[in-house]
Order: structure tokens, then C-alpha cells, then sequence
């Protein structure tokens, strides 16, 4: 067990506490701070996991790939938050409608 | 030698803990205003276990993005939701009733499983392993920059970038197709006024830097970029407005001339070395520094035309 491994098991347990909330919550903005904090964890993971070279310069491919992957979270999530407030103003809840649309 | 490593030991578990705690927080606190400045801290929190990880590019990258600018745009979302209602409520932070599941528990307990599938599965990876560092290392030379992490950005992965630009254009042509948004009322602040004339010089200067010293160190062009595009969050929320003239042509310029040129670059090595993105090695350096120099411009224009919601054309014509 090092460094790499302990911050490996935090980012799988916070993709695991944002996929809680996805299912749990009913409100869509926090919806997407789940969404959002199941990225972090997977970011987590990646890097953890390239930092298993010992002293030497850690892997820089997840490091590319997770810098790609925080900016296009950002563009998704201003995306969200637009249709959320679209939403917000057409029917006046910040939540989805139960299937069946009661 | 030993009590620096139980030291680094301990501060390596308190920031894990503080992390989980955090993100816990965020999500299930009642107050949606808390909840946002909770994640803006666990964005600050991650930029610093990416430090402790030797990720001092990811570490700019969320600290600049992660915390700064997803945090401007949750704020600025509730904020707006203000303004959609007229009695000043916030209709986002409505408290809903927590959703009649029965099964909540029965979801808790797929997760454990999950999770503990999921660590079990982390733990039995070897725990020594190079990934592809020695394959960057062995052709960092050839790449024309120094700083590996930019050397796979922007060459031995510069196809992810292309598509990443593409992906923040489309989310912005989205946002703007989706039509106007309720607009904050500008605020009069004499003092965020000052505070914008003294930050924005700064802050286009650093973005420079972050540019240029990324091909030998920490930065590049999505560091730039965000940089950039905090000095424009900074702009709207002074209250300041591009001018309708910039507003058309020149605005959708600096937009897309980030994909614009790497398309441009891409027939370019397609055309004269059969591959695609595969940069002579003698030119490669000044070709990095041209697609990231445009590449910051889009990417800073891009995210705080996010920011701003509504395309500002179609302001003008309400």
C-alpha cells in the first residue's frame, strides 16, 4: 500500500458517493455537483494510478487526458445548468418529471 | 526520515478524508448555496491532491477551472434563478421533498458493492508500473517541446485536443441555440470596478506566461485559456458588454479559430508527411506554440462566452 493506492480507493469512493446522490436526489443542480464529483473521482483514479512509478516523473498520458476531460466537464456542466434553468422557467420545478408524467 | 514519512502519511489521509467529507456534504446538504460553496471548496481541495499526485498541470488546470470557473457558473446559475422568479425567491432552492424511495437503502447497498468490487479490483493492479512514461520520455526530443504532459496534448495525442476544442465549441453553439437567459442586473460596485482595472492587465499577463513557460514546464494552453477566461468572468460581472461590433464576425472568429487552425494544421501534415497531426520534428516547436497561442485565445473566449449564457446578438435583438 503507497500513496498511489490510498488516493486510488479515495477517487473510487467518491465516484461512489456521486453515483449515490445521482440516484437519490431529485434536484437536478445537485445532480450535476454528483456528476461532477463522479468525474473528480475517476480523474482521481487515473492519476493515482500513473503515479505507481515510484521516484520517477509520473505517466504524463492520464495527465493530458484528465486536463482534456476537466475542460470538457466544464463545457458539459454550463451546458446542464442551461437546460436546467430553461426548465426551471417553463415548469417551474428543477426536478424531471416521474415517468408516466402523472 | 521516519517521522517525515508519518507526517506525510497523515496529511495524505486527512485530505483524503476531507475530500470524501466534503463531496459528502455537498451533495446531501439541505442548502443548495452551501452545497455549491462546498464543491468550489472540494475544486481547491482536488487542486491539491493533484500537488501531492506530481500533477502540477492538472493542479493549475482545477484550480483555475474546476473551482473557479465551475463554481462562477453554479453561483451564476442560482443567482439567475432568482431573477426568474419575480418574488425573489430561488426557485432552484426550493427545498424538494427527498424523493419517496423506498429503496434507498437497497441503492446504499449496490454502491457498497460496487465500491468495494471497484477498491479490490484497484488493489490487485502491480504496484509498480511505468504506463507509457518511457515511451514520452524516449520521444520527448522529437516532440519540440520540454514539459511532457504538453508534448502528448498538443503532439502524441493532438487528435484528443482537436475533438476537445470541437466539444467546446458544440456545448456553446448548444447553450446559444437554447435562446436567452434571464440576465443578472449589472451591479454598480465602485470597488469590484477598481478591483477589474487592476486584475484584468494582470491576469492577461499571466495567462501569457502560462503559455509561453508551458512548453517547458507546468502550464499550456488550457491553463492560459481558463486564465483568460477569468479575466472575461470578471468583465460580465463588472457589467461590461462587448461591443456590438466586435459582438458578430469578430467575436465567432476568435471563436472557432482555435479548431480552425488545428483542422488547418492537421490537412497540413496530412498532406505533407501521410499522417495526420504529425508534426515534422524541426517544425514542431513553433507549430505547438501557434496552435496553443490561437488554442488559448478560443478557449478563454469560449469559456466565458459559457459564462455569459445568451449569444450577445441575440441579446440585442430582445
Amino acid at each position: 500500500m503507497n500513496v498511489a493506492f490510498l488516493y486510488t480507493l479515495v477517487g473510487v469512493g467518491l465516484f461512489c458517493l456521486g453515483l449515490y446522490a445521482l440516484i437519490v436526489q431529485a434536484h437536478l443542480l445537485r445532480k450535476i455537483l454528483a456528476f461532477n464529483i463522479m468525474g473528480s473521482g475517476i480523474f482521481l483514479v487515473l492519476v493515482a494510478l500513473a503515479k505507481r512509478s515510484g521516484n520517477a516523473i509520473p505517466d504524463p498520458v492520464p495527465h493530458a487526458m484528465v486536463i482534456t476531460g476537466i475542460v470538457v466537464a466544464v463545457s458539459a456542466t454550463a451546458l446542464a445548468l442551461t437546460l436546467i434553468l430553461k426548465l426551471t422557467t417553463e415548469t417551474g420545478k428543477a426536478e424531471l418529471p416521474d415517468e408516466g408524467g402523472e | 526520515m521516519e517521522a517525515l514519512s508519518l507526517l506525510q502519511w497523515s496529511f495524505d489521509g486527512l485530505l483524503g478524508l476531507s475530500l470524501l467529507w466534503l463531496a459528502w456534504q455537498a451533495l446531501v446538504c439541505t442548502d443548495l448555496f452551501k452545497a455549491v460553496v462546498l464543491f468550489i471548496a472540494f475544486g481547491l481541495l482536488m487542486a491539491l491532491t493533484w500537488v501531492r499526485l506530481a500533477a502540477p498541470d492538472i493542479a493549475l488546470a482545477e484550480a483555475a477551472i474546476g473551482a473557479g470557473l465551475t463554481g462562477a457558473l453554479l453561483l451564476s446559475a442560482l443567482a439567475r434563478s432568482r431573477v426568474i422568479q419575480a418574488n425573489g425567491e430561488s426557485l432552484l432552492n426550493v427545498p424538494l421533498a427527498a424523493r419517496k424511495l423506498q429503496f434507498r437503502w437497497l441503492v446504499a447497498i449496490i454502491l457498497l458493492i460496487v465500491a468495494a468490487g471497484l477498491g479490490y479490483a484497484v488493489l490487485g493492479l502491480p504496484p509498480e508500473a511505468a504506463g507509457l512514461s518511457t515511451e514520452v520520455a524516449a520521444n520527448l526530443t522529437l516532440s519540440g517541446v520540454g514539459n511532457p504532459v504538453t508534448a502528448v496534448l498538443l503532439n502524441f495525442r493532438a487528435y484528443d485536443t482537436l475533438l476537445e476544442m470541437a466539444v467546446l465549441l458544440l456545448a456553446l453553439l448548444a447553450v446559444w441555440s437554447l435562446g436567452g437567459l434571464p440576465q443578472r442586473e449589472a451591479v454598480t460596485d465602485p470597488v469590484l470596478d477598481s478591483l477589474v482595472r487592476l486584475l484584468i492587465p494582470v491576469l492577461i499577463l499571466v495567462s501569457a506566461y502560462l503559455l509561453w513557460v508551458g512548453a517547458d514546464a507546468p502550464g499550456g494552453a488550457f491553463q492560459a485559456g481558463s486564465v483568460l477566461s477569468a479575466a472575461g468572468v470578471l468583465l460580465l460581472l463588472a457589467g461590461w458588454r462587448l461591443p456590438l461590433r466586435l459582438a458578430q464576425r469578430p467575436l465567432r472568429f476568435a471563436l472557432v479559430a482555435g479548431t480552425g487552425t488545428f483542422i488547418a494544421i492537421a490537412v497540413l501534415t496530412l498532406i505533407s508527411t501521410g499522417r495526420l497531426l504529425e508534426y515534422p520534428p524541426a517544425q514542431a516547436g513553433t507549430l505547438i506554440l501557434i496552435l496553443e497561442a490561437v488554442a488559448t485565445i478560443s478557449i478563454g473566449v469560449t469559456l466565458a462566452a459559457l459564462f455569459q449564457g445568451a449569444s450577445p446578438v441575440h441579446k440585442e435583438k430582445q
